[in-house]
């Protein structure tokens, strides 16, 4: 059977079981509408929040993020792990006992204010919004690669799927899809990585492999030096700073743990006990693929350079002339994808053979070496905006994986239904907490308060459906920072809603002023940073030199700074207003102490 | 809540907070410590084939962050009941 049918026969499947899940889970009520019932099993929930955390970036860009980074790729391992453990710690068990719907609605009751809570809502729809963009651009791009249709097709399909479950289901039919998704791209995640780290390390589990020994050397050492033979920084090191790897580290795990998707996650257990083991079964699940993808990122690493220079794996002189494989017998997967642009060889030399190698080095001993062997600039890239880029795909390093370690067709199927699984339960929890701002808060909660039950979960329908809209749009036609968005997602959350959330619950005396004052100010202080700073791609204005960064923070890790501006004057505003109202202080006790959790969800 | 002759809020908040920020420092050791601030001195011991520093960043933190949830879970349980405000 040719690839292309496999495909959608396991594609097609997968979307069977999404559809028949969905059709089982209807939500009858509000409440199941926006958590579920109420009633999901810790170890469920924790299963359904690791899909719905694992985007189609998670997915299929971030191993080759840090294949080409190395060890500048553990800001997101840590910083997209670590954020559970201040959600289960700091966050989601007192959200829990609050046992309300939406996290908007925790800051407009805490802070005792309907502009803290409209406030709130803006910052929930811009963070997820972007998300979304990105997520259904994701599944777009996996069908055009996969089962060659265009772009818009694909988008098409994608949207009406996501509209059938979320808007029929909502938060019920949300859960239980994810959970399906989850199985689906874990499987799909893992079983590459076993078999290459079989073949290159002799051990099935990817976690030892990288760790494990190439012949006498170590494979990181090994990798180590191939890579800094052909000019690029050690693997093992990275070319980051520290106080920026520091914050940027720091600012994903407030982010994630600021994130409205995943809060409203833990406002579906029964219970406060179970909202905190729940977060540990999310990050279980999540961790199977995050220990796994340094694996196949440095693996596919040493795959592409041994591909492409056969001196590589046989220890020889990577500057022999017959080292670098001849363009004509390179690989079928390599031509494969030179269609998609995600890799492209272009012959500067005219020598008929793939030079790899980082002609930006700042080494001259190799920048002499690489010109005395008659090289004349680096000939792998990828095509971007219809130019060739010196830079491979990142994105290459998990879809063409399975080519590359030669495993059989219904493998590459399976990568093409887990990126397409990863993209739909994320974009679905997303249109979910809009759609909730949208007809629970905005609605119900400030401008049309006597509306019914019946009306309400009519709204949140429409709301969901015209959000499935507005997000398809945006994947068809994404504003050209969709990619540099998604980071700011991370610092705008943790600026704005982490930081408001975490003083609702630690400081009883934190009042309307300081939350109003301390929420926009993080918000606008991260906001004007990122957009300063990142002028050429957001507006296409001039690029600033990354020399002006404040302490040598980047704009991904600026969210830090925004968070302790946002202490500081929500602190001082505090100091100068009305204190916070008695009754609000009861409340910040009440949801302190476990008992009675349950009773506060049926409100 | 029930509150009952046994119960003391004070008490409960502090050794919550006690707990809270123990499970802190170590999510922070782990993470921004070794796997960050002191990763270059740490790099020259190996695990396996991995430098120690390297591995903290990659892989051995995220053990350490699943494993620190459900302990910190488990303690909470116990203070909750110790203090008298467990869920039914």
């Amino acid at each position: 059977m040719d690839l292309t049918t496999l495909t959608y026969i396991i594609v097609g499947a997968s979307f069977a079981l999404y559809i028949g899940i969905a059709v089982w889970a209807r939500a009858g009520t509000t409440k199941e509408f926006y958590v579920a019932g109420g009633g999901v099993h810790p170890v469920v929930n924790g299963m359904a929040t690791a899909a719905d955390w694992m985007s189609a970036a998670s997915f299929i860009s971030m191993a080759g993020l840090i294949a080409f980074l190395g060890y500048g790729g553990s800001v997101y391992l840590m910083g997209w792990t670590g954020g559970y453990v201040m959600l289960a710690v700091l966050l989601a068990p007192y959200l829990r006992k609050f046992g309300k719907f939406t996290v908007p609605e925790f800051i407009g009751d805490r802070y005792y204010s309907q502009t803290a809570r409209i406030v709130a809502v803006i910052c929930l729809i811009f963070i997820s919004f972007t998300y979304v963009a990105g997520q259904m651009r994701g599944v777009g791009i996996v069908f055009s690669r996969f089962l060659e249709v265009e772009i818009t097709t694909g988008l098409i399909i994608g949207m009406g799927l996501v509209f059938f479950y979320a808007v029929l289901g909502g938060m019920k039919g949300i859960t239980y899809t994810q959970v399906a998704q989850y199985c689906v791209l874990i499987f799909a995640y893992t079983i590459p990585a076993v078999f290459i780290s079989l073949q290159i390390a002799g051990t099935p589990i990817p976690q030892l492999g990288l760790g494990g020994n190439m012949g006498d050397v170590s494979f990181l050492s090994k990798l180590n030096s191939v890579v800094t033979d052909l000019g690029f920084a050690a693997y093992t090191t990275g070319s980051k700073t520290m106080i920026d790897v520091f914050c940027i580290t720091l600012a994903l795990m407030a982010g994630t743990a600021g994130l409205p998707h995943v809060i409203v996650r833990f406002f579906t257990v029964p219970k406060v006990h179970d909202a905190r083991v729940s977060a540990g079964w999310a990050l279980v699940f999540i961790a199977i693929l995050y220990t796994t993808a340094p694996a196949v990122g440095a693996m596919a690493r040493y795959n592409l350079h041994a591909t492409v220079n056969t001196a590589v794996a046989t220890g020889g002189d990577v500057f022999a002339a017959e080292a670098a494989i001849d363009g004509e017998t390179r690989p079928e997967w390599m031509k494969r994808w030179e269609k998609t642009g995600l890799i492209k060889w272009e012959d500067k030399n005219g020598d008929g053979r793939i030079q790899y190698y980082n002609d930006k080095s700042k080494n001259e001993a190799f920048l002499a070496k690489a010109e005395a062997a008659g090289w004349k600039g680096n000939e792998l890239g990828s095509i971007v905006k219809g130019k060739w880029e010196p830079k491979v795909d990142n994105d290459i390093m998990v879809l063409a994986n399975p080519e590359i370690a030669g495993l059989p067709n219904w493998v590459i199927a399976l990568i093409a239904a887990g990126g397409i699984a990863a993209a739909l339960s994320t974009a679905a929890g997303l249109l979910l907490v809009i759609s909730s701002a949208i007809s629970h808060d905005l609605m119900k909660g400030v401008f049309a308060k006597n509306i019914s039950e019946k009306t309400e979960l009519m709204a949140g329908r429409i709301a969901a459906a015209f959000a499935v809209l507005i997000a398809g749009y945006l994947g068809y036609n994404p504003p050209g920072f969709v990619a540099q968005v998604v980071a700011f997602a991370f610092g705008l959350a943790c600026a704005s809603l982490f930081p408001t959330i975490l003083m609702g619950i630690f400081s009883k005396s934190m009042n309307r002023g300081g939350a109003i004052f301390g929420m926009l100010s993080g918000l606008i202080f991260t906001l004007t940073y990122i957009v300063y700073f990142k002028r050429d791609v957001l507006l296409g204005m001039e690029k600033v030199p990354d020399s002006q960064w404040f302490l040598g923070i980047s704009p991904e890790g600026i969210g830090v700074i925004g968070m302790l501006i946002n202490f500081v004057v929500a602190f001082i505003v505090m100091k100068m207003t009305a204190p916070c109202p008695d009754h609000i202080q009861h409340l910040v006790e009440e949801i302190r102490y476990p008992r009675g959790a349950a009773g506060a969800q049926a409100h | 809540m029930s509150k009952n002759s046994t119960f003391d809020p004070k008490a409960y908040w502090s050794a919550t907070l006690r707990l809270l920020t123990i499970t802190m420092v170590i999510w922070f050791i782990v993470s921004f410590g070794a796997g960050i601030l002191f990763r270059d001195a740490l790099d020259s011991f190996n695990l396996g084939g991995y430098p120690l520093g390297f591995w903290f960043a990659q892989q051995g933190s995220i053990f350490v962050f699943v494993g620190l949830i459900f302990w910190y879970a488990s303690r909470m349980d116990k203070i909750d009941r110790e203090h008298d405000v467990h869920e039914e």
